[in-house]
């Protein structure tokens, strides 16, 4: 692991100037802050509700990135190991719900679950149920959030899981561990950068929602900074509470390589990895599949249903459905562009803190994240201000709009990297240098190949991501520039459900399609 | 020789390129000498059908950046001179307020300012509202029976109602309505009012919709709201949609309040600017917005036919008050957090 060598400066440079990319936020968070002068910020750090918020923000992100372990890893095991029937749908089922944008999932939960909503509407029907149990505040935002985010989760984890040598494992069972034993002792701490990685990515995309939270009454941080905007337009403010959840995200990649733990990922021995044996889940086969289809049913057919309900009343009423066609159009062309940007920047930052670990490479990759973290509306507003004042050619275009996606959402594409590259051994990348390639060779004809499946699970988190993203693309596309999500938001704004259907079940269509896609091509190269 | 040919065909191809760049720079700043950008809080849905028809009466066209209003202002702040916006319409008062308290807008002229009438707009002149909307109490209508409904805000307070209200404090118009009790009343009352709310567990909803559709629900039973989003909602799950707008008389729950414009100091389109704002106030827009969105006319006069599902705006029992007085956005907010309402 350990390497002589200082790292090749076109890793370090690309890496150094993503980095730099990635902390314009925080440039503009503390220009905002100067203004807001010392006594204002401490008045507003060291209020007693301050921090009763941030606590009860930090419980839900815990609360979210547990549940989406519990509800993820079994997942993405079941989807890539077993012998579950209909294994590739079940697959695509449980990314799916990444494509539906936070408004539109808590929209439709309360629409579906609420008390006088369809759910209960039905039940009072048939079965006389007079009240639905109240689903707002902690429970309801906990239950919305992890249903929106626990593919966060499956997707690293199937990575890992297909990149994963079976050598062990077949060491393992023939040592005499049973099933169970091997996945709880071999499989599953294998899985551990793929598990914090994921559960990291939930964790702050928790931190981060507006939309979800303020539906369901969970008092959130988010909520904080977005009443400074909303109520005062005080940008200083939003500005000095944006800070503290700058500090909070660097409290929890802290954990995260805590929780990543030290070990190697790699095999080191020769021989090419055998294909994987799928594990047959005998009497436990229709008990899985019952599980698959519940998550699915909860999470993607209630969103699909709440809009197809939509959609039938405005046909039953004689509204023409209207689609979008450049809506549609403009989001996967824009979202392409930010998963390929995002690929790009995030290669040589995951390169560099995985082959050249310390402090510099640890410092690069942890900047990654900190947009991530950020409301969407700050990140937005940073770049408003860095374009208007310092690119004004580039200022409203397409351009801007994809280096904004690529601050809010690099650690998707990182993470998944940073984990398919855990697995590939430097010992490969080591042979190759010592029959006379240069370390630029290496890295695009031994390593880059090695984690094909790495570089598309990230190209898919951020492609799906990007599609929902909302305020950065009101504020920053080029004039004229609608999505499906700026449909959809805007309809359901002015509560035209109708009119929003069409649009929600596009965009979860189209997504649908894309991760099918991308799951077929992740068998192809694993 | 080679080098020199591939070095003279990069040079020729450098020049192509470049001289391609300045015709569509060329072509773009013909195509779009007769153009203003809007940022617009209002929906896409609502105002396009509005820029489209001011386009073919004028010839200019109306490019559109649509958002939250909140978030739109604060784009305009960031931006500064440089602000590419010529027009901001904002989906209410509180956000052109704080564009004013600002120095960015550009005063309007008064052959715009005499039409409207003047509780609904900027004393100085600096915006003018567009449509009225009436803060009202939505309420079930299969729940609640027309004499328990409350006649004052105050009524409010009483515990039959406890856990059965809902609001939206991160609202501007809940903070309008906020600042208008303020000014009402005094400070002293208008603390007491909120905690004797809070006593009586209101639900906090993210915005007016979420409220409205709760009602209909019976999710709650009342809901401190704009009038417009019930015909909205009517609109979509059709008459027998179980909620009816209330208003209260003469108090802080019966102020109006506007969706508006202003025009940016930094346009350099503020001629083309303007005719879209006499076009807004014409009485054929004025009379689409209150057909389509029941919304009020701001228009003085009776050229336009208030939408006949409303109570007209005479009727209305409004207080004495004027848009201006509810500046006071920070205090607002000071009071809702010592509350504890947000």
């Amino acid at each position: 692991m350990r390497r002589s060598s200082l790292p090749p400066l076109y890793f370090v440079i690309p890496a150094f100037l993503v980095a730099a990319g990635m902390l314009l936020p925080v440039a503009y968070l503390l220009l905002r802050t100067a203004d807001a002068g010392w006594e204002t910020v401490w008045r507003l750090v060291w209020r007693e509700r301050t921090a009763r918020v941030l606590l009860n923000t930090l419980a839900l992100a815990a609360a979210v990135s547990g549940a989406s372990v519990v509800l993820g890893v079994p997942l993405a095991w079941l989807t890539t190991r077993t012998d579950l029937p209909g294994r590739r749908f079940w697959a695509v089922v449980s990314v799916l719900p990444l494509a539906i944008p936070s408004l539109v999932g808590a929209f439709t939960f309360v629409s579906a679950w609420a008390q006088g909503g369809l759910v209960h509407q039905l039940l009072r029907q048939a079965a006389g149920v007079a009240r639905m149990p109240d689903l707002y505040g902690f429970p309801g935002a906990w239950l919305v959030l992890t249903l929106l985010s626990y593919p966060y989760v499956v997707l690293p984890v199937r990575g890992a899981l297909l990149g994963m040598d079976p050598g062990q494992e077949e060491a393992a069972r023939s040592l005499g561990h049973g099933t169970w034993s091997v996945l709880w002792r071999v499989t599953l701490p294998q899985l551990r950068p793929a598990i914090a990685s994921g559960a990291l990515l939930v964790a702050l995309y928790t931190l981060s929602d507006f939309s979800a939270v303020s539906l369901l009454q969970f008092e959130s941080f988010t909520q904080a900074i977005y009443v400074q905007y909303q109520a005062t337009f005080n940008r200083s403010y939003a500005a000095v509470l944006s800070l503290i959840l700058v500090a909070l995200t660097l409290g929890l990649l802290a954990l995260e390589a805590v929780a990543r733990g030290r070990g190697r990922y790699y095999k080191v021995s020769a021989g090419t990895a055998r294909r994987q044996a799928a594990v047959p889940l005998g009497r436990w086969k229709w008990p899985a599949v019952a599980f698959c289809a519940f998550m699915g049913l909860v999470s993607v057919a209630v969103p699909v249903a709440v809009n197809g309900y939509w959609l039938v009343r405005g046909l039953v009423a004689g509204m023409g459905v209207q689609l979008d066609w450049q809506a549609l159009v403009n989001s996967v062309y824009a979202s392409f562009l930010a998963a390929l940007a995002c690929v790009l920047c995030a290669l040589p930052v995951a390169i560099l803190a995985v082959r050249w670990p310390g402090p510099v490479s640890a410092l690069i990759e942890r900047a990654g994240y900190v947009g991530y973290a950020l409301p969407g509306i700050v990140v937005a507003l940073s770049l408003v201000f860095f374009g208007v004042n310092f690119a004004r050619a580039l200022y409203q275009t397409l351009a801007l709009l994809v280096f904004a996606y690529v601050v809010l959402f690099l650690p998707q594409a990182l993470g998944a990297i940073r984990a398919s590259l855990l697995q590939v051994s430097p010992n490969v990348e080591n042979a190759a240098r010592s029959l006379g390639l240069s370390p630029w060779r290496v890295a695009w004809t031994v390593t880059l190949p090695l984690v094909r499946p790495g570089l598309a699970s990230g190209a898919a988190l951020v492609f799906l991501t990007a599609m929902k993203e909302l305020p950065a693309t009101l504020l920053l596309s080029p004039l004229g520039f609608r999505t499906l999500t700026t449909r959809i938001w805007s309809a359901v704004s002015e509560a035209y459900y109708i009119q929003a259907a069409a649009p929600a079940l596009l965009l979860i269509l189209a997504s649908a399609i894309s991760v099918a896609l991308l799951l077929a091509g992740e068998r192809r190269s694993a | 020789m080679l080098r020199t040919r591939s070095a003279r065909s990069a040079r020729t191809a450098a020049l192509l390129a470049s001289l391609t760049l300045v015709a569509l720079l060329g072509l773009q700043g013909l195509a779009f000498a007769q153009e203003i950008v809007v940022y617009s809080g209002r929906s896409e849905a609502l105002v396009a059908p509005v820029f489209e028809r001011f386009t073919q009466a004028t010839g200019i066209r109306v490019v559109a950046r649509y958002g939250d209003t909140a978030q739109l202002a604060a784009a305009i702040l960031e931006e500064g001179q440089r602000s590419p916006a010529d027009l901001f319409f904002a989906q209410d008062a509180g956000a052109l307020g704080a564009l004013a308290a600002a120095g960015r807008l550009e005063v309007l002229p008064s052959h715009v300012l005499d039409r409207v009438d003047p509780r609904l707009r900027s004393p100085e002149g600096l915006w003018v509202g567009i449509t009225a909307r009436a803060r009202v109490i939505a309420y079930n209508t299969e729940l609640v029976p027309a004499e328990a409904l409350p006649q004052s805000i105050w009524d409010l307070l009483d515990p039959r109602w406890r856990g059965q209200i809902g609001w939206a404090p991160t609202n501007g118009s809940f903070q309008a309505f906020v600042t208008a009790l303020r000014v009402l009343e005094g400070d002293d009352r208008a603390e007491e009012w909120l905690r004797g709310m809070l006593a009586n567990q209101p639900r906090s909803y993210a915005n007016n919709r979420a409220i409205v559709d709760a009602v209909g629900r019976g999710e709650i039973l009342l809901g401190l709201v704009n009038h417009y989003y019930l015909f909205q909602l009517l609109a979509q799950y059709g008459e027998d949609f179980p909620a009816r707008n209330h208003h209260t008389r003469g108090d802080a729950g019966a102020i109006v309040n506007v969706a508006g414009v202003g025009i940016l100091d930094s346009s350099r389109n503020k001629e083309a600017a303007l005719r879209l704002i006499e076009f807004l106030l014409s009485p054929e827009t004025q009379q689409y917005f209150t057909n389509e969105n029941a919304e009020y006319p701001v228009l003085l006069g009776s050229q336009v036919q208030t939408n006949p599902l409303l109570v007209p705006l005479d009727e209305i029992a409004t207080p004495e008050i004027d848009l201006s007085d509810l500046a006071d956005l920070e205090g607002t907010l000071d009071l809702l957090q010592r509350t504890g309402v947000l």
